[in-house]
């Protein structure tokens, strides 16, 4: 990697912990770095430390992991279109969701901080295999991949119509809140069992990068390569959908970090996933972070969902994607 | 390195035909070998069976008299390398970085020396710095030369086996002869051994050691380019009307066809 890719890199890293701290005081209170560093108001610092700061560091990890199964994907499908919310993969996660909601399960207390994520993640998979499948067949395009992501996205969207219509009020407001996306649920608890997957994730995939770059020359170059091509696409695949479970699990849909950044991050530091992975990463939990704090403060002292406020930016970005693309070749 | 490659009873059968059929070959070090035949003959095939890209139904591929199914992925990349016809790159990459995948079977480090050793060897210098998506077709076959060859590159030049799939489909009058005078270099030097399929006929007669002749998945008939391009067999086997006669520099058999 070059000298410059590395010096992007920390630059990023430095601005995000600046951006994190400066985050943390933001907010329907405002309670400045400065203010806790006194000691003066305990009452203030219990607020800092149990609701502003895992809402912060869960908008850092939520939008590391989003984005960084928008990279993978897109290195896998060889396409930048790729992205886990238009390919139905965090709608099947959502579905999955929804139906561990309205089902009347009891499971004991460690399981229930997990289960919403295990079945996000069996939604997520389910949608990452079918996918997978057909971008395998030979006449397999990226029309027909987002024609088929329409076509889950539609279908997860009715499945979670119907559990709704079946749910009680409570399950109700709970499926509609989640629904939009939003970090509202950020404590202690739920941050450290979004960590502890994403951490192991991002280091198998890191382990992975010089490999899905060689994949971008084809499944056969690759493999005269001496990549073990079946291997590394299943390892990637579980490894985004893992990413994507935890992150909708948590705070829903949250759409287009995944498109957005990776493609940000390919434009600046060049296609290597070696330099776009780690940078990926580190501009989805920026980008998140910044939107969250936003959702937080644009209407205090009630928020917005986050995930509305992503959806109107990124939307737009996604047409002018395939509007540039539509010059070049179809 | 590998001194052999040998296959014995070779077939493979792909939707319930035979695309290869019973194919015995003996690839010797230091040999440009030539796979020729009509459409459809399946050199394509035979060529991803040599590589260990596909498995054969029956028969046999020993490199070193091992089979190539019990060699790692890994330690097969350090053997042989492979030129497809057409790669295209998922985004953009520029020219030194496809060439240095090349060397991902060896290092993980870059190795700018042997990259630009490379492309002095292929002609690629004025391709440095560029986008390989923006290049022409022949142009992005001449870079993924180079990718091969730095793959096979080992003590200052390409050894073991490197396979082409028609790597002249592009190219300029020029980068055809560049190319075949450089394979020729190559394997007269003993470290590099070719497999090359070609669909020019007057380029195998003018370059190739041996002329491997394929039909219906079939070897037909191999040998020297006098062997082979006969006008009797080549319009047999082709189905065209063809007069073969002599290049006049060589007096290698060139095949012209019949108005």
């Amino acid at each position: 990697m070059s000298r410059r890719i590395g010096y992007s890199l920390w630059g990023l890293a430095t601005a995000l912990a600046l951006m994190t701290l400066l985050a943390t005081g933001f907010g329907a209170l405002r309670l400045p770095v400065s203010l806790l560093w006194s000691g003066s108001d305990e009452a203030l610092r219990q607020i800092w430390l149990t609701i502003r700061l895992p809402r912060v560091l869960l908008a850092l990890v939520i939008g590391g992991s989003l984005a960084l199964a928008g990279c993978v994907m897109q290195g896998l499908f060889r396409n930048p279109l790729a992205d886990p919310g238009l390919l139905g993969i965090s709608s099947g996660a959502a579905c999955a969701v929804a139906l561990w909601v309205v089902l009347p399960v009891t499971l004991p207390a460690l399981l229930m901080l997990y289960a919403p994520m295990l079945a996000a993640f069996l939604g997520a998979l389910a949608a990452t295999i079918v996918i997978f499948l057909l971008s395998q067949q030979r006449e397999s395009s990226l029309s027909r991949l987002l024609l088929v992501g329409i076509a889950i996205n539609a279908l997860c969207g009715a499945a979670v119509g119907v559990l709704s219509w079946v749910s009680n009020d409570a399950q109700l407001r709970q499926l509609s809140l989640w629904g939009m996306g939003s970090l509202g649920q950020a404590q202690w608890s739920t941050l450290l069992a979004v960590t502890s997957l994403m951490i192991p994730t991002v280091l198998v995939i890191w382990r992975q990068a010089s490999a899905l770059n060689l994949l971008q020359l084809g499944e056969e170059e690759a493999h005269y390569l001496g990549v073990n091509v079946r291997i590394v696409q299943r390892v990637l695949l579980l490894c985004s959908a893992l990413l994507v479970a935890a992150a909708v699990a948590v705070s829903g849909v949250i759409g287009f970090i995944g498109l957005v950044v990776p493609h940000l991050m390919r434009m600046w530091l060049g296609s290597d996933h070696r330099a776009a992975i780690p940078g990926s990463v580190l501009a989805g939990a920026f980008l998140l972070l910044i939107a969250d704090t936003a959702a937080r403060t644009l209407v205090a002292p009630a928020e917005m969902p986050v995930g509305l406020l992503t959806s109107i930016l990124g939307a737009p970005w996604f047409l002018w994607l395939i509007f540039r693309r539509g010059g070049q070749h179809g | 390195m590998a001194e052999s490659l040998v296959v014995e009873g070779l077939s493979y059968r792909v939707a319930g035909r035979t695309v290869v059929r019973d194919v015995s070959l003996s690839l010797a070090p230091g040999e440009l070998v030539a796979l020729i035949g009509p459409n459809g003959a399946g050199k394509s095939t035979l060529l991803r069976l040599l590589t260990g890209f596909l498995r054969p139904d029956t028969g046999r591929c020993l490199l070193d008299g091992k089979a190539l199914e019990t060699w790692s992925t890994r330690a097969l990349s350090r053997q042989r390398a492979v030129m497809r016809q057409q790669t295209q790159l998922g985004f953009d990459w520029p020219v030194e970085a496809v060439i240095g995948m090349g060397r991902s079977p060896w290092t993980s480090q870059s190795e700018p020396q042997i990259v630009s050793e490379v492309m002095q060897l292929t002609g690629c210098q004025p391709l440095a710095g560029r986008q390989y998506a923006a290049l022409s077709g022949g142009e992005q076959q001449r870079v993924q030369l180079a990718r091969a060859l730095a793959q096979l590159w080992c003590d200052g030049a390409p050894r073991g086996w490197l396979f082409l799939d028609e790597p002249t489909s592009a190219l300029d009058l020029y980068h055809q002869q560049h190319l075949l005078r450089l394979l020729k270099t190559l394997t007269a030097d003993g470290d590099l051994h070719v497999c090359v399929v070609l669909h020019d006929l007057n380029l195998a007669a003018l370059w190739a050691d041996r002329i491997v002749l394929l039909h219906n998945g079939m070897i037909v008939s191999q040998g020297a380019p006098q062997q082979v391009l006969q006008a009797d067999d080549l319009a047999r086997w082709y189905g065209a009307q063809v007069h073969v006669g002599q290049h006049p520099l060589n007096a290698a058999p060139q095949v012209f066809l019949a108005p």
